[in-house]
């Protein structure tokens, strides 16, 4: 990693502009003039400008064999990336989590990791990321709800970081929770879901070069709405599996509960890999929205990926194993 | 002025507009980007929540009247509830036109396969109806016992709309959880009013039956 030596002279980061709001100043000045005039105040303040002045650039960044230009795809935008979430820890509207977790410090960090491994322990944020050098990787994102997004995540491969903590031969799969924290998560003050969150991910699943652990996207650290400061990102499988702000990492012999899989059982399974056949009570996975379009295009099996993992599924009957 | 011209010249005008203000919000919020990154399910469910919020409040009238024992209230009734289906129309145009864009194929899929979607368009076709008969010639022509009996499916429209809010959201969120509350809530004052009632009326013809 590039170490970036500062003259007391050196413009700080905190002083640029930060592009985005240059750019803005348009909308900006068009926004505060309805603001002036007392329009609709309140639902108006300019949700877009919540990230700004908090946007830290990430350094020492690797390319990777997952390009914009290997997904063939425009990138979502990055306002759209930060402010259209699901992250029900910060309340369940699409906007509440940029609004809500405006204030949430995610710094210093630190994740529990135990069960069947060499290395458990306590590990800092540092720890865990200042070993790896980080890449960048441009992923499909499809959320359960038929609604997608081409996200530009910055992060370290799961099997390299797990490689370090060396899970022993009797750890079948990996469990994730989510910090528990109702007086920092807002959202957590309602039980909209058992909390604290969980996931799971089977060990081939955890180890495939696909499993991603992400602390930044567009090159910059995690926006806290995004799941700040440290997320999974498992572009195969719908957006719920990709849990957020991870604070406990345990490798179990046995298949770990999982959040909405306790929720609705008949909706969501412990897999949930994007299977575009396999229609769901609520929507019909068949096609999804991608963000900044209006026409629907059909989904794909394995969103995409199926090269990297249609092999892990091999003989499994995928209506059975959602 | 009387209170039969306050109503008609002032009351009702401001009413109007009242109901017509979501529309200025949603207009304001197209132009300050407000609408979130995926502004067709935003216009869906803004439209949604707007048809049950006049549901809700044509329902409020008859609990409104008993409390504060002013009968106008019942003026606004039919033009709270023409509202309601006025909002509930452009709801489900969105989801037709925007959200599947008029593939009906798929739209009769989600119809049979996602409950809260048949239960969405059950609670609008009883709209529909009641819309439809809610003019004083069909008052008339069926009659006020009759016309009373089918209005009385409001109640099963109002329960609908929240059952379909309530099974379209993830989790056990909390909104839809407030408007089904609130719902049984006037549903509940309603009862123990009736339940009054009878009572009353049963004291009357007590004596007469000694």
């Amino acid at each position: 990693m590039l170490i970036k030596m500062t003259k007391a002279s050196d413009i700080k980061s905190s002083e640029i502009t930060p592009k985005a709001v240059f750019d803005d100043r348009r909308r900006f000045l068009k926004t505060a003039a309805l603001a002036g005039l007392g329009f609709a105040a309140g639902s108006i303040a300019p949700s877009s400008f919540a990230n700004e002045g908090r946007r830290k650039k990430l350094i020492g960044i690797e390319p990777s064999k997952w390009t914009q230009k290997s997904v063939g795809e425009k990138l979502t935008d990055y306002e759209s990336v930060t402010s259209y979430n699901n992250f029900y820890e910060f309340g369940t509207g699409k906007q509440d989590p940029l609004t809500y977790a405006k204030d949430f410090n995610p710094k210093p960090w630190s994740v529990v990791v135990d069960g069947e491994v060499e290395n458990p322990g306590t590990y800092s944020y540092e720890d865990l990321v200042n070993p790896h050098t980080l890449e960048d990787r441009v992923y499909r994102f499809r959320c359960v709800e038929a609604w997608s997004m081409v996200v530009p995540w910055v992060g370290i491969g799961l099997a390299d970081m797990f490689k370090r903590f060396g899970p022993k031969n009797d750890a079948k799969y990996v469990a994730f929770e989510t910090l528990n924290d109702p007086d920092r998560m807002y959202g957590q003050r309602r039980r909209v879901l058992e909390w604290p969150y969980r996931e799971g991910l089977r060990m081939d699943e955890a180890m495939n070069p696909l499993s991603f652990m992400a602390v930044g996207l567009y090159g910059e650290e995690l926006p806290n709405q995004n799941g700040a400061p440290i997320r999974l990102v498992t572009p195969w499988k719908y957006g719920f599996k990709s849990i957020k702000s991870i604070v406990r990492i345990s490798f179990t012999k046995t298949q770990p509960p999982t959040s909405w899989n306790m929720s609705g059982p008949r909706e969501y399974g412990f897999y949930s890999n994007v299977n575009p056949e396999k229609s769901h009570p609520r929507w019909s996975q068949a096609k999804e929205r991608r963000i900044g379009e209006f026409l629907k295009r059909p989904s794909l099996m394995y969103n995409g990926y199926g090269e990297e993992v249609a092999s892990m599924y091999v003989g499994m009957d995928l209506n059975k194993f959602y | 002025m009387t209170q039969d011209k306050l109503i008609q010249r002032v009351l009702k005008p401001l009413v109007w507009m009242l109901c017509l203000a979501p529309l200025l919000g949603l207009a304001g919020l197209a132009y300050t980007d407000g609408m979130t990154a995926n502004p067709i399910e935003f216009l869906n469910r803004y439209l949604g929540e707007w048809a049950l919020k006049f549901l809700l409040s044509a329902l409020m009238i008859t609990p409104l009247k008993i409390v504060t024992g002013w009968a106008g209230f019942t003026r606004f009734r039919r033009l709270l509830g023409l509202f309601a289906f006025f909002y509930a129309v452009l709801h489900l145009l969105s989801y037709v036109g925007l959200d599947q864009f008029f593939n009906w194929k798929d739209i009769w899929t989600d119809l049979i396969k996602r409950t809260y979607i048949t239960v969405g368009l059950g609670a609008f076709i009883i709209l529909a109806v009641l819309a439809a008969t809610s003019t004083k010639n069909t008052i008339k022509k069926l009659g006020g016992k009759n016309w009373n009996r089918l209005h009385k499916w409001v109640y099963v429209a109002g329960f609908g709309g929240c059952l379909h809010f309530f099974m379209m959201r993830k989790g056990v969120q909390a909104e839809p959880l407030f408007y089904a509350g609130f719902l049984a809530l006037l549903l509940i004052y309603r009862w123990l009013y009736y339940l009054k009632k009878q009572r009353q009326r049963a004291g009357k013809t007590a004596p007469a039956a000694l």
